[in-house]
């Protein structure tokens, strides 16, 4: 079901058919269609979700991955200033939009970051709980590969958007503060990070186990 | 330095600035429209919100090298519309201002908030109006202000 | 140039009064009125005053009135001139309003200098616009009566126009020339309250339309021609200056015209940046590398502090006020005592337009424009900075953008760096900008304070001893107001409110301790009363709970006999709010506080429940006695808007905190002012109906929130909190 053509034994069988318990039978999984599916081992994958995972969980990403009605800031994560929210589309309020800030470049001259339309992954993209808390490497694997959930993309969908989209693009190009100093990078870059998931997606997106 | 062609209030306009220097002080310095004013410099009071194509936002952050062809709508040009004439004439009939340098920003930011919610809640108007500081404290009466102009425009 | 009639009175050394009247070569009436007090009868010769002195009427009958002190909010720009209009049968419709330049006609007849503070402009000036405005009527009436060959007691007046006993009529323009001949009265009744026509009645705002469509200007707004901007590197430690200065990057930017030093008032030496355009000189300033020398200068550190001023509240200081005999506190038991400890940060003003000063310097005169609070002071320091006469300075009050406080220095610490740099560019206007950083950072902080109190509760729950300790800086030490303020070594603008409280304590001693940090103080909306208020009310509340007292009737009981103002407006409090307070929704509850300060009394309750961790207040009701209400509206505005300022010292992010000799905080990021969820969502005002002497609105509001949110609070978690800001409940 879950792992196409791969054989398991053993312990590891009575693991697989947990996990396939575990999961909703809501759940639809992308397949990878790659010709290197075959050849591209799962211990590989899962090491190259690690790498994404260390990417998704640092600041420049997280912080509009919330749970909750607001978007954090900053290094520390905290409440983004000002009260602003999240609205009904993740872009703010009128008046308090995030684009009443955030343009489509980064403004180094005042320290506001920017990229093409500026705004907060919805909440079915949340990696956060209601209280900040990062989620759990396998939560957020869950959440990234649910297709209800991610915006109906495929495995190919996720490298498009992981290579493409320009809030992820601006996570490696974060921009200065306002004090000058640059803002914190991911631990990869873009092109490590696009290279992570293309594996990840060869290996058919495995996630790793709850705790 | 630059030079940008802006449209403002419907006027095309011509700066050449810094491409770094926010919008707010090419609005104020260079093209003299002292109505938008300084109160923080970092997005915190709203004191500087203008609408850009269409949105409201806050000049001192937006550097002039970004805004491009998007029209300029500031305090002094917002009252050629339905909305914005309801919103200043609501804000003089319930007496709102005290110092008075607060209310552009917050004017411009009820106008936005009314040309999306013809009747808002009294949770939208903190949402919307969150962001806005008065620190003379003209809340309550910027909120019935806001009311105001909704029936005004019903 | 203009013919000139003066009128005296009797000579004396004594209190004079000059009335100067003069007609205009454009035409129209001037009046003047000059009051000389006894400590300025000295002076050999009246002064020349400018040309428009209070009440301008011109030809097509529009009236101009000139403001005695700056408007910043308070609304003073329309309630004074709604008071001359009234005395003067104006027609409201006509009359316009200017903010008068700095000029000792225009000085507060109280204070004896141009000023706006201590919430004294309706109650300082009321009187004199109301004569200003009679004799101006009565030399209309005059004239009329002349060119109508009638009496003067046949003729009314009434809008504008007097009217004649046979149907005769003219308009204040009309007459406005042949009145200015008028020979000045020494004497005129004023109208009975009955009488009045705008006086007491809710009016807008002269300046409400301006200040929504963009035209108001204020001193940050000013443009000239050639006008150049300046931006100044101030030490981050008080008193610092440069050992080196790397200009290099600075003056690189094109427009940047020049990097320089300048001597500051406490702080040292500084570095200015002069340059064509703002974001020039504030970018230049940025790329200027400093080495500091902080050598002999303190660094001031709040955590130090605060540990010092516990230490000092616990050992009594120089005595403010005693009378009874403290003992008695020592044979009262341990469960009959209260021992408290109050903790008040750093707090910054911050008003919503930065600090500015133009000024114009021309080698034998200057020209000055700032939103000053404190005009007479601030033109002798310019002067004495530009080596001119205060009277070579030409200073004018710009509409300024909030104050609170900070617009009055003493040591006029902004007009003295402004001109220190226009001093170097004769004929050309320099704008100084003081960056919201620069202002969170720039010191001139309502005080830290530490209270100790100790009180012994008598038999029937009310206190019998009350011993009062309080530490903090003085406001006034070093400045000209010492002599005034500064009593047996004890500042009175720290101990108002606990040391002259309304409260019927038979022992009962308040002492002052004032260290001197390295720190610039300044009064903050209400000053004393800030923290003392606080104190006061919250106190007294837990003295209520423990006496099992409701407590405004507990408040009734323990306030002195003769405090019948207070009581009245506790009890219009009470009536106002006694539906909502026993209707409370399930957490919601009430808190009640009360105070008298300039003046006025003030209660008030408050319907609080918690929200995300924070105090939200969802209706507040005060009741308020402040003698003749003027403007009703105002003062609702101002109460509605005072409370919501007042929710500043409660806030998470409230407090200036010093390490190493600076505040960590230097912007609205690390401190928060309220915003409107912040503010109390609603808030009905009601005024004690009076005709005694009108005193001031401006700072009332502020004491009273912050006790009474506390007070509700307690209800509702069972703490009591005395150390302010509320960073967590």
């Amino acid at each position: 079901m879950v792992y196409s053509d791969t054989a398991f034994r053993g312990s590891s069988a009575v693991l697989i058919l947990l996990a396939c318990v575990a999961w909703s039978s809501t759940l639809s999984r992308a397949q990878g269609t790659s010709q290197k599916a075959a050849s591209t081992r799962p211990e590989a994958g899962l090491a190259a979700w690690q790498q994404i995972y260390s990417v998704l969980t640092t600041p420049r990403c997280i912080n509009c991955h919330t749970a909750t009605n607001y978007p954090e800031q900053g290094d520390d994560r905290h409440r983004h200033l000002f009260n602003v929210v999240r609205g009904p589309e993740g872009k703010g309020v009128p008046g308090l939009n995030c684009a009443t800030c955030h343009q489509s470049a980064n403004a180094d001259s005042t320290g506001v970051p920017g990229a093409n339309n500026w705004h907060l992954a919805p909440l079915a993209m949340k990696w956060q709980d209601t209280n900040d808390n990062i989620l759990s490497s396998a939560a957020v694997c869950q959440s990234l590969t649910d297709r209800s959930k991610n915006g109906s993309l495929d495995g190919p969908g996720i490298l498009r958007h992981h290579e493409q989209e320009p809030l992820v693009l601006w996570s490696f190009q974060p921009g200065r503060r306002r004090d000058g100093t640059a803002r914190s990078l991911p631990p990869l870059t873009h092109e490590q990070f696009v290279a992570a998931t293309r594996t990840w997606v060869d290996a058919g997106m495995p996630c790793p186990q709850n705790p | 330095m630059h030079t940008y062609k802006l449209t403002v209030n419907g006027q095309t306009r011509q700066v050449t600035a810094d491409p770094g220097t926010p919008l707010l002080w090419v609005l104020r310095e260079d093209l003299k429209m002292t109505g938008t004013k300084y109160g923080c410099g970092i997005s915190a009071c709203g004191a500087c919100t203008v609408h850009l194509g269409g949105v409201a936002t806050r000049s001192c952050v937006v550097p002039v090298s970004l805004v491009g062809d998007r029209p300029i709508v500031t305090i002094e040009g917002v009252g050629e519309d339905r909305v914005g004439r309801a919103v200043q004439d609501a804000w003089v009939a319930e007496d709102v201002v005290q110092c008075g340098y607060c209310q552009s920003g917050q004017i411009m930011s009820a106008v936005a908030l009314l040309k999306s919610r013809r009747k808002p809640t009294d949770e939208d108007i903190e949402e919307s109006m969150g962001g806005n500081i008065c620190r003379c404290g003209t809340y309550v009466r910027i909120r019935k202000a806001i009311k105001t102009a909704a029936q005004q425009l019903a | 140039m203009s013919a000139t009639t003066t009128l005296r009175s009797e000579s004396s050394l004594s209190r004079r009064s000059f009335l100067r009247v003069s007609a205009t070569a454009a035409g129209g009436l001037i009046v003047a009125l000059y009051f000389d007090f006894p400590a300025q009868a000295q002076a050999p010769q009246p002064k020349i005053y400018p040309p428009d002195a209070f009440v301008h009427i011109q030809r097509d009958g529009k009236i101009v009135i000139q403001v005695n002190r700056l408007e910043f909010g308070q609304g003073v720009q329309t309630s004074l001139p709604m008071v001359l209009a009234d005395e003067m049968d104006a027609n409201w419709a006509h009359v316009a309003a200017e903010l008068a330049p700095a000029a000792d006609v225009y000085k507060d007849p109280v204070f004896g200098i141009q000023m706006v503070g201590g919430s004294g402009s309706i109650a300082h000036s009321f009187q004199q616009y109301r004569e200003l405005g009679a004799k101006t009527r009565a030399m209309l009436i005059a004239a009329a009566a002349q060119q109508w060959k009638v009496s003067t007691a046949q003729c009314r007046t009434e809008a504008s126009v007097v009217y004649g006993p046979g149907g005769q009529s003219a308009k204040y323009g009309e007459l406005a020339d042949a009145a200015a001949h008028m020979p000045v009265p020494e004497n005129v009744p004023l109208k009975k309250a009955s009488e009045f026509k705008l006086i007491g009645k809710d009016t807008r705002r002269l300046d409400g339309r301006p200040k929504c469509d963009g035209s108001m200007k204020f001193g940050l707004d000013l443009d000239l021609p050639g006008m150049k901007v300046a931006v100044v590197a101030h030490p981050p430690i008080f008193g610092g200056r440069p050992k080196s200065i790397d200009d290099k990057a600075a003056r690189g930017i094109p427009g940047v015209m020049d990097v320089f030093e300048i001597p500051t008032t406490s702080r040292g030496t500084a570095v200015v940046v002069v340059a064509d355009k703002f974001w020039t000189a504030k970018q230049a300033r940025d790329r200027l590398s400093i080495d500091w020398d902080f050598s002999g200068v303190e660094p001031a550190d709040s955590e130090q502090l605060r540990a010092k001023y516990k230490e000092l509240a616990a050992t009594p200081g120089n005595v403010a006020v005693t009378r009874g005999d403290l003992s008695v506190l020592n044979s009262i038991s341990a469960t009959n005592r209260i021992e408290a400890d109050y903790e008040f940060p750093y707090l910054a003003h911050t008003p919503m337009e930065p600090l500015n000063t133009t000024i114009r310097f021309d080698g034998d005169h200057a020209e000055v424009w700032a939103g000053s609070q404190f005009q007479t002071v601030d033109q002798m320091a310019i002067a004495e900075t530009l080596g001119l006469k205060p009277e070579q300075v030409t200073f004018h009050t710009e509409m300024a953008g909030g104050g609170f406080g900070r617009r009055a220095t003493p040591d006029s610490h902004v007009q003295r760096e402004a001109a220190s740099i226009a001093k170097r560019y004769k004929g050309i206007p320099v704008k100084l900008i003081w960056t919201r950083e620069d202002d969170v950072q720039g010191g001139y902080y309502r005080p830290m304070f530490a209270h100790r109190i100790e009180i012994g509760i008598g038999g029937d729950g009310m206190p019998s001893a009350w011993r009062h300790v309080i530490v903090g800086q003085s406001l006034v030490a070093g400045t000209p107001f010492a002599a005034m303020l500064i009593k047996n070594g004890v500042d009175e603008t720290a101990v108002e409110g606990a040391a002259d409280n309304p409260y019927e304590i038979p022992n009962f001693t308040v002492t002052a301790h004032h260290p001197t940090p390295n720190v610039p103080v300044l009064w903050w909306r209400s000053v004393g009363h800030t923290h003392t208020a606080f104190v006061m009310e919250t106190l007294v509340d837990e003295l209520a709970s423990r006496a099992g007292a409701d407590p405004i009737a507990y408040r009734r009981k323990l306030l002195k006999p003769d405090e019948k103002r207070m009581r009245g407006v506790l009890d219009l409090m009470n009536e106002k709010s006694a539906s909502w307070r026993n209707h409370l929704p399930e957490g919601h509850a009430a808190g009640v506080a009360c105070h008298e300060c300039f003046g006025t009394n003030v209660a008030c309750a408050v319907d609080v429940s918690i929200e995300n961790k924070r105090p939200k207040i969802h209706r507040v009701t005060i009741a308020l006695d402040c003698g003749t209400a003027v403007n009703p509206l105002t003062i609702e505005s101002q109460f509605q808007a005072g409370v919501s300022f007042g929710v500043s010292q409660l806030m998470a992010k409230g407090a200036i905190t010093f390490k190493n000799g600076h505040a960590e905080q230097n912007n609205f990021d690390g401190y928060t002012p309220p915003y409107i969820i912040d503010a109390p969502v609603a808030v009905d005002v009601h005024i004690v109906p009076s005709t005694e002497g009108p005193s001031g609105c401006g700072e009332p509001p502020v004491p009273v929130i912050s006790p009474a949110v506390v007070n509700a609070l307690f209800r509702l978690t069972g703490k009591r909190y005395r150390t302010l800001p509320l960073v967590s409940l």
